[in-house]
């Protein structure tokens, strides 16, 4: 009994590391300009899918294949962010939260007009780890550790970066910021696309979990809202912790009840700290 | 009567009246079904509207009620045997209560957390209804069949709930009209404009946007018994689909929030445009793509929507669209 809840709780929180990257996406562009992603799930998938073609059509090993799928992410975000989100940056929320919807349309209608909504999956194994009693496949493994890599590198940026120190500027206050000569428009543009890039790495690493389709990034979506409210909205630190704790959830509840019951526990928690500590579990009052 | 001199009040009325009117008349199955997707739009935009337009708070799970009422209604008429009228106000009534429930503590929060939390509410409830063994869990439940015989078989059943619904999305309009121009709708269009003014100067913000949010939810719940009702069936994917919830939220953006006659155009173009880029040989592979970036441009350019950019533009035509 022991061992199977320890076992399923290393498999739940290796997932959480994961799901924490796709979270700080999200979490860094509400902190930086205050705007909800809803493209975010789309960017999610567009990793995976990057992943993929890179895989199958040229060879490239799905870890190095991260590499120019980050890259290509960070460019979709500007592009997304200087054509629909620019304008709207000021507007109520209603105007941003459609605006970036309307992204995801785009890009989930132009997504199965060109790959169908048929499930795909990276076919490369890299054998399992076996740890004591524990059994997990290596992908999961290799996938947390990308994802603390990418969480140190984020940090580094933000704290030892000229550009990085703008963006905490502007987060902080964007008037003061721009007074003292801090080009917010650009600023913003960049948080924007590292927001979709971690969404983009994070696709690539569930890519090489499960099998996956244009619209799976729906899901890992709503997590993420998940995550970022447990973690307090705005801090990329605390979506990583508010990610394992659901991985962690993810893992546990499997065995006290039914796994229909897991996304009941989730989002009733969701909406628990949303009302009773809105600045999440971590989060200053 | 002083309200019926207000062409804002009995155009949108009018159109609606004369549209159902002529299909009962002409009594065609095919045109009923699309007036049915037509007006059970037009009613979902509206009582969105109540919510959205004048209290300026965006519920992007607003078809949990949808769904809740749905499956209440459903479940009264087929499995306890309740008239459709009965069931539906049921529905209704159901919705309306969870809506001032979980209102009484959504509605502290504001912005976009608001809007986070109502997408919560929805899954949360998809996912408990799909673990709630009276309501038939994940499969859903199927109508039984003896509860079309009470309107004399599954053909008339159909007709009955047309009219059922054509009625509803009246009595909407007409609630969102009342709403708008009361005394209690001042309040809540100044909630809109600066919750914290509008408390200070003596609007009771939390009372009035519960109340408007039970008022919003509990349309949906009619509308949703009625459809479900006209399907035959109902599960959790079909009744809490968070892409209809935002497709309400676009219709109400298209043609103009805060408007009476904005949710009508709006959803009524959606709905058009949708089914012409469906069966467009050009568009049909991308028509979410063509949608989107209409969306776009209209979010970006007209943010008013259809009706409100008329309004703001044609002077003689603002005394009639309301």
């Amino acid at each position: 009994m022991l061992d199977q809840l320890i076992s399923s709780l290393t498999d739940g929180l290796l997932l959480g590391f994961v799901y924490g990257v796709a979270a700080m996406g999200l979490t860094l562009i509400w902190g930086v300009m205050s705007v909800i992603n809803l493209a975010h799930g789309p960017v999610i998938a567009m990793g995976m899918f990057g992943t993929y073609l890179l895989f199958t059509h040229l060879g490239v090993n799905p870890y190095l294949a991260m590499v120019p799928v980050a890259g290509a992410g960070l460019i979709a975000g500007l592009v997304i962010y200087v054509i629909a989100v620019h304008r709207v940056i000021n507007a109520p929320h209603l105007s941003s939260l459609l605006a970036t919807f309307a992204v995801n349309m785009i890009i989930i209608g132009v997504g199965t007009a060109v790959f169908s909504t048929s499930p795909q999956n990276i076919n490369y194994s890299l054998g399992s780890v076996e740890v004591g009693f524990l059994t997990f496949p290596a992908s999961r493994l290799v996938g947390a550790f990308g994802a603390i890599l990418v969480t140190a590198c984020l940090y580094l940026f933000l704290y030892f970066t000229r550009a990085g120190k703008a963006i905490r500027a502007v987060a902080n206050n964007r008037m003061a910021a721009e007074l003292m000569g801090i080009p917010s428009s650009r600023v913003l543009a960049l948080s924007f696309g590292l927001g979709t890039m971690m969404a983009a790495v994070a696709g690539g690493l569930i890519a090489t979990f499960f099998p996956f389709t244009v619209l799976s990034g729906g899901p890992y979506e709503l997590k993420s809202f998940v995550i970022c409210v447990l973690g307090g909205l705005g801090h990329p630190l605390g979506a990583l912790v508010g990610g394992l704790m659901l991985g962690g959830l993810e893992g546990l509840i499997p065995t006290f009840m039914p796994v229909s019951w897991v996304p009941v526990v989730e989002f009733g928690l969701f909406v628990l700290v949303l009302l009773v500590r809105p600045s999440g579990l971590f989060g200053a009052k | 009567m002083k309200v019926w001199q207000k062409p804002g009040f009995w155009l949108p009325l009018v159109i609606v009246l004369v549209w159902g009117g002529a299909v009962l008349l002409i009594h065609q199955d095919t045109m009923r079904e699309s007036a049915f997707v037509l007006l059970m739009a037009v009613g979902l935009a509206s009582s969105l509207n109540i919510l959205l337009g004048y209290t300026g708070y965006v519920s992007f799970g607003h078809i949990v009620f949808f769904g809740l009422g749905g499956y209440t209604g459903f479940y009264l008429l087929s499995e306890q045997g309740w008239p459709l009228f009965a069931s539906a106000i049921g529905g209704g009534l159901l919705s309306a209560f969870i809506a001032g429930l979980v209102g009484l503590a959504v509605l502290r929060l504001r912005g976009a957390y608001f809007a986070l939390a109502t997408i919560g509410i929805n899954e949360a409830a998809r996912a408990f209804v799909s673990n709630f063994e009276p309501y038939g869990g994940a499969t859903g439940m199927f109508v039984n069949f003896s509860a079309y015989q009470k309107y004399g078989g599954p053909g008339p059943a159909l007709w009955t709930t047309f009219t059922f619904l054509w009625i509803t999305t009246m009595v909407v309009l007409v609630a969102s009209y009342l709403v708008k121009h009361s005394r209690f709708g001042l309040g809540l269009l100044a909630i809109r404009e600066d919750e914290d003014a509008a408390m200070v100067m003596g609007v009771k913000a939390p009372k009035a946007k519960t109340i408007t949010y039970v008022i919003s939810a509990f349309f949906p719940g009619v509308i949703g018994t009625l459809y479900f009702f006209k399907n035959g069936n109902i599960e959790p994917g079909d009744a809490f689909q968070l892409h209809m919830s935002i497709e309400m939220l676009v219709m109400v953006m298209l043609g103009g929030m805060g408007t009476v006659m904005g949710p009508l155009v709006g959803a009524v173009g959606y709905q058009w445009l949708r089914g012409y880029l469906l069966t467009s040989p050009i568009f049909k592979d991308l028509h979410l793509a063509v949608a989107g970036a209409m969306l776009l441009v209209i979010i970006l350019f007209v943010p008013a929507g259809l009706v409100g950019w008329v309004r703001n533009h044609v002077q003689r035509l603002q005394k009639v669209l309301e």
